[in-house]
């Protein structure tokens, strides 16, 4: 029972990793000088906005960031009926 | 003139304290001369990690207020000769540290010592800030968990803004001091690796040091897990990153990794 669990449990680490990716991006952003991956991130996702409802869930953002180049990737699942709102 | 350093953190319990004795007494085995500064006012632990808490008589905050020389505070390491601990005060709190005293303290034993170390409190008040303010070199002691990375980052940032070199305009040179580490955990995919941490905080590693019971070992007997067990895991890794400190281009092996840990070297993910 228990080695079934083990063996089926998803690894959390990459979890970890997102989560601070995204949150440490955001508060160095709100702390020190403005950050321009963040600023597109919730641009973007205003904008998405504006034309569908978006649904948390189904929102992912990811950024990697490098010394010399950072990388913002931002996958939004859109359903069949995402125009309404915007009706 | 010697060499200022803070080991920092943000989080509590992270190891910096066990660091700061570890790190001071590698440093001196060498017959360098070294000072571990406990600026945790109120809280102090680093005399009870070094097996000195019986010879405390005057402390940093007595030293600073005029009550005691910088000399009758100084305790000298029954081990290593070279090694000496200023203990923080227990019953004062962290008020009674004032910038220009602890502008003077450090001045003073920077004349004195090849190496002065000073042990951060945790949080991001007084206490850590003074701390850091006049060091030349940070050690970021990390564990490899969301919260510690993340008040790690908030501490390189306080780092980055209010020591004395980065209001001058100059760099403060950063370390990762990456503890706890569990490579089986890490292996299965529950603790974050090595280079994810690395890739988020961007600053050079200094040093992975295991999960061990050595370290609890050691500080149950008072003494650094250096000068303990020197063969044991932790103390290696603190030993050779006590040679990378000294300026040695030593690569750091991830522990539980076989192979290709000979690219990793030292400074690689310099920010």
């Amino acid at each position: 029972m228990n080695l079934l669990r083990l063996f089926s449990r998803s690894q959390s680490a990459p979890a970890a990793r997102e989560r601070l990716q995204v949150l440490l991006a955001h508060e160095r952003a709100s702390v020190g000088d403005s950050d321009l991956v963040t600023k597109l991130r919730d641009e973007i996702l205003r904008a998405i906005s504006k034309h569908m409802q978006v649904d948390d869930e189904k929102v992912s953002v990811r950024m990697e960031r490098g010394a010399k180049v950072s990388t913002l990737a931002v996958d939004i699942e859109i359903p069949f009926d995402a125009g309404k709102k915007a009706a | 003139m010697g060499k200022v350093i803070v080991v920092t953190s943000g989080k509590g319990g992270v190891g910096k304290t066990t660091s700061s004795a570890a790190l001071g007494a590698a440093l001196a085995r060498n017959g360098e001369k070294v000072v571990v500064v406990d600026f945790d006012v109120g809280l102090r632990n680093l005399d009870l990690v070094m097996g000195a808490e019986r010879r405390v008589v005057y402390d940093l905050v007595n030293v600073i207020q005029g009550e005691a020389k910088l000399t009758q505070a100084l305790i000298r390491d029954k081990r290593l000769e070279t090694l000496y601990l200023l203990p923080a005060s227990q019953t004062r709190d962290k008020d009674n540290l004032t910038a220009e005293g602890v502008e003077k303290v450090i001045g003073a034993l920077k004349q004195a010592f090849d190496w002065v170390i000073c042990d951060s409190p945790a949080g991001i008040e007084r206490g850590a800030t003074l701390a850091m303010r006049h060091a030349d070199v940070a050690i970021v002691v990390t564990n490899p968990e969301v919260s510690s990375v993340r008040d790690s980052d908030r501490i390189i940032g306080l780092l980055d803004s209010k020591t004395l070199k980065a209001e001058s305009g100059e760099r403060m040179e950063k370390h990762l001091l990456l503890t706890r580490y569990d490579p089986l955990r890490a292996e299965r995919g529950d603790m974050l690796k090595v280079d994810d941490v690395l890739e988020i905080l961007s600053i050079p590693l200094l040093g992975i040091v295991p999960e061990s019971m050595d370290v609890l070992r050691a500080s149950n007997v008072g003494s650094p897990v250096t000068l303990a067990d020197e063969r044991s895991a932790p103390a290696v890794a603190y030993f050779e990153a006590a040679r990378r400190l000294r300026g040695e281009a030593l690569p750091v092996a991830v522990p539980g990794e076989k192979r290709g840990f000979f690219g990793k070297f030292f400074g690689r993910k310099a920010a």
